[in-house]
C-alpha cells in the first residue's frame, strides 16, 4: 500500500455505534487522545454524518438501528469510506447466533476497511484509519478525474 | 423563558452525547424539560438468550462481551452463580487476583468517565488528561491479562492467568503514579470553577427518590445511600479486605445529590480501588489458581450440576445481579442478567426534570450509562412456545409497576 505524501484535508469521522459492547468504542476514543493521538494530523470525531469524511461503525447491527445506519449511510456526503471496527461488526463474532442481529455490517451498507479484533488495539484502528485516508485519496482523484473530462 | 407551548424533542438514538443507542424524548417548555421519556432497546442483542444455546464455560466467554467497560463484573457475577450451583469454590489465590482485577477495572471505568464527564461540559482538555493518566492503568491489565480490554480471566473455580512475582513492582509502581497523580486530578476536578458552575445543583436526585428508584452504586452513594455489595455482602477477597461504602460528605460534610456529589464519590472510590490492590498484593497466598485445571473434567463435573446460584458484584457503576438455574445438562437452562445502568434509568426522570436541555448531556451522563449491559432479553415459557419480551417492553412493566406502588 502507498501512504500518501500530503493530507490536502482533514479526515473528519462519525462514529456510530450499532449496538456495541463498549470495547471498541472506548478503544477509538483511547486512539484520539494523548497515547496515541490521531487528533495530531486533524483526525477528529464529529457530531453529524454530514461532515464527515468517513463513517466508522461498531457492534452487529441490532434491528432496530438497521434503517438508522442506512439513513446515516445516505446522509454522509461522497466520497466516503466505511470503516468497520471490531470482529462482531465483520462477522457477527460471539453474537452470531443472536435472534436480533440484522448484521453484519457489510449486510447493511458497503464496508470499505475491516479492523479485526475483540476488541483491536488502537494501533489497528490508526492503521485502519491510514488505509481509509489512502482509499479516499483514491476516490477523490476519480472524481477530479471525471470532473476535468467534462 | 416559558411560551406555554410545550414541545416534544427526541434525542437519539445516535447522538453526540453518548457513545451509545439510546433514545430519549424530551418535554419542553422553552429551555426547561418539562418532562422525559427513555426508551431502550436500541442495543439489544439478546445475550441471554445466547447464553440458553451454551455451556456454562461458553457463556464466560459471552457474560464478557456484555460490555466492554466493566468486563470483569459480568463474568465474576456469573461465574459466582454457577459456583453456587456446583459448589466448586475458588481458590484462595484466585479470589485475590480477583479482587485485583475488579479493583483495576472501577479505576479505569471511573476515570474513563470522568473524561466523559469533563467533554460534556466542554472541557476537552480535561478529557484528554484523564485519558491520558488512564492509559497507564491500561497497560498494567494488559500485561496481568494480556488485553487491553476484554481479557477472558474468569473461569469456573478460578482465573486463567496468575500474577507473577515479577509483576509485582510494576503494579506498584502504577499505583504510585496514580496516587502521586490524584491530588491533581482531585484539584481539576473538584475546585475548578467551570465544573463547579455546571455541576453543583444540577441533576439533584434526593434521598428518598434514590431509595424508592432502587438506584444503586455512585448514583445512589452521591446521594447518601451508603449502598455497596462488598459492604453489606462481602465475598471473595473483600472477606479479609473490608470495604466502606463511600458517600460525598466524607470529603465535604454534606450531601446534596447533584452531578458534583457524584465526581466526588467517583474519585475517591479510585483512591480507594488503589488502596485495595495494595492490600490484595501484601495478603495474596501462595497456591494453585484454578480448582479444577483440567476442563474437560470440570464441564463433566458441571453436567452434573443441578439448581439455582446467584452471583453479585459491585460493578464500577454498581451492583450487578446474576442468576443462573442449571438443569444437570450440558447447557445453562436460564440466565437472567440485571446490570446496575437498568436500575439507574429510572433515576434519570427526577434528575432530568426541570433542568435546561443543556444540561441534559451531563446529566444524562452522570449515572454513568451502559445501555450494552442494559438492553437484554428475557425468555418466558408460555406452555411449549418460549416468548421474549424485549427490553423496551420490560421497561415499560418496570415503570407502570412503579406507578403502582406509588399510587
Amino acid at each position: 500500500m502507498k501512504l500518501v505524501k500530503s493530507l490536502d484535508k482533514s479526515l473528519w469521522v462519525f462514529h456510530v455505534n450499532s449496538g456495541s459492547c463498549n470495547g471498541c468504542d472506548i478503544e477509538i476514543v483511547a486512539a484520539l487522545t494523548p497515547r496515541y493521538d490521531v487528533e495530531r494530523f486533524g483526525i477528529k470525531l464529529v457530531g453529524s454524518p454530514r461532515h464527515a469524511d468517513v463513517l466508522l461503525v461498531t457492534g452487529p447491527v441490532t434491528k432496530p438501528m438497521r434503517e438508522r445506519i442506512k439513513r446515516i449511510y445516505d446522509q454522509t456526503p461522497d466520497p466516503k469510506v466505511v470503516m468497520c471496527v471490531g470482529t462482531c461488526g465483520s462477522t457477527g463474532g460471539v453474537f452470531y447466533d443472536s435472534y436480533t442481529l440484522d448484521g453484519p455490517i457489510d449486510d447493511v451498507i458497503p464496508v470499505t476497511i475491516y479492523v479485526i479484533g475483540c476488541p483491536p488495539r488502537p494501533e489497528a484502528i490508526i492503521d485502519g484509519v491510514v488505509k481509509a485516508w489512502a482509499k479516499l485519496e483514491e476516490l477523490r482523484g476519480e472524481t477530479k478525474k471525471k470532473e476535468g473530462k467534462k | 423563558m416559558s411560551g406555554g407551548a410545550e414541545y416534544s424533542v427526541p434525542v437519539g438514538p445516535i447522538h453526540a452525547a453518548l457513545e451509545e443507542p439510546v433514545l430519549f424524548n424530551f418535554k419542553v417548555d422553552g429551555e426547561r424539560v418539562v418532562d422525559v421519556e427513555v426508551v431502550p432497546g436500541q442495543n439489544h442483542r439478546g445475550v441471554e438468550w445466547m447464553g440458553m444455546q451454551r455451556n456454562p464455560v461458553q457463556v464466560i466467554y459471552l457474560a464478557e462481551k456484555i460490555c466492554g467497560i466493566c468486563t470483569v463484573c459480568h463474568a465474576y457475577s456469573f461465574v459466582r452463580a454457577v459456583e453456587h450451583i456446583s459448589g466448586i469454590e475458588s481458590t484462595p489465590r484466585a479470589d485475590y487476583i480477583r479482587a485485583i482485577l475488579a479493583e483495576l477495572e472501577r479505576m479505569h471505568s471511573h476515570l474513563l468517565w470522568a473524561g466523559i464527564a469533563a467533554h460534556e461540559i466542554g472541557f476537552d482538555s480535561l478529557l484528554h488528561y484523564t485519558w491520558k493518566v488512564r492509559e497507564n492503568e491500561m497497560d498494567l491489565r494488559e500485561m496481568i491479562t494480556g488485553n487491553r480490554v476484554h481479557y477472558d480471566m474468569f473461569m469456573i473455580g478460578g482465573v486463567r492467568r496468575d500474577i507473577k512475582q515479577d509483576q509485582i513492582p510494576k503494579i506498584l509502581e502504577t499505583l504510585k503514579y496514580y496516587k502521586d497523580n490524584f491530588e491533581k486530578l482531585g484539584k481539576l476536578f473538584l475546585q475548578d470553577k467551570v465544573i463547579k458552575m455546571r455541576t453543583q445543583g444540577v441533576g439533584v436526585l434526593t434521598k428518598e427518590d434514590a431509595l424508592k428508584l432502587c438506584a444503586v452504586g455512585p448514583t445512589a452513594r452521591a446521594s447518601g445511600v451508603p449502598k455497596d455489595v462488598r459492604q453489606d455482602q462481602p465475598f471473595g477477597a473483600y472477606l479479609d479486605i473490608p470495604v466502606k461504602a463511600i458517600t460525598p460528605d466524607a470529603l465535604t460534610g454534606e450531601v446534596h445529590g447533584d452531578v458534583y456529589d457524584r465526581i466526588i464519590v467517583r474519585l475517591l472510590e479510585v483512591k480507594q480501588s488503589i488502596e485495595i490492590i495494595e492490600e490484595c498484593l501484601k495478603r495474596m497466598p501462595e497456591g494453585p489458581i484454578l480448582a479444577e485445571p483440567n476442563i474437560t473434567r470440570l464441564l463433566i463435573q458441571l453436567k452434573k450440576a443441578h439448581g439455582e446460584g446467584i452471583g453479585r458484584h459491585e460493578a464500577p457503576r454498581g451492583e450487578v445481579y446474576h442468576y443462573v438455574r442449571m438443569d444437570a445438562s450440558d447447557k445453562v437452562t436460564a440466565w437472567k442478567v440485571r446490570a446496575p445502568t437498568y436500575a439507574n434509568v429510572m433515576p434519570w426522570v427526577p434528575m432530568l426534570k426541570g433542568q435546561q436541555i443543556a444540561d441534559i448531556p451531563i446529566v444524562a451522563a452522570s449515572t454513568d450509562p451502559c445501555m450494552s449491559c442494559t438492553d437484554r432479553a428475557v425468555v418466558v415459557k408460555e406452555g411449549q412456545k418460549p416468548y421474549m419480551i424485549s427490553g423496551e417492553e420490560l421497561h415499560k412493566m418496570s415503570v407502570e409497576k412503579t406507578r403502582r406502588m406509588m399510587a
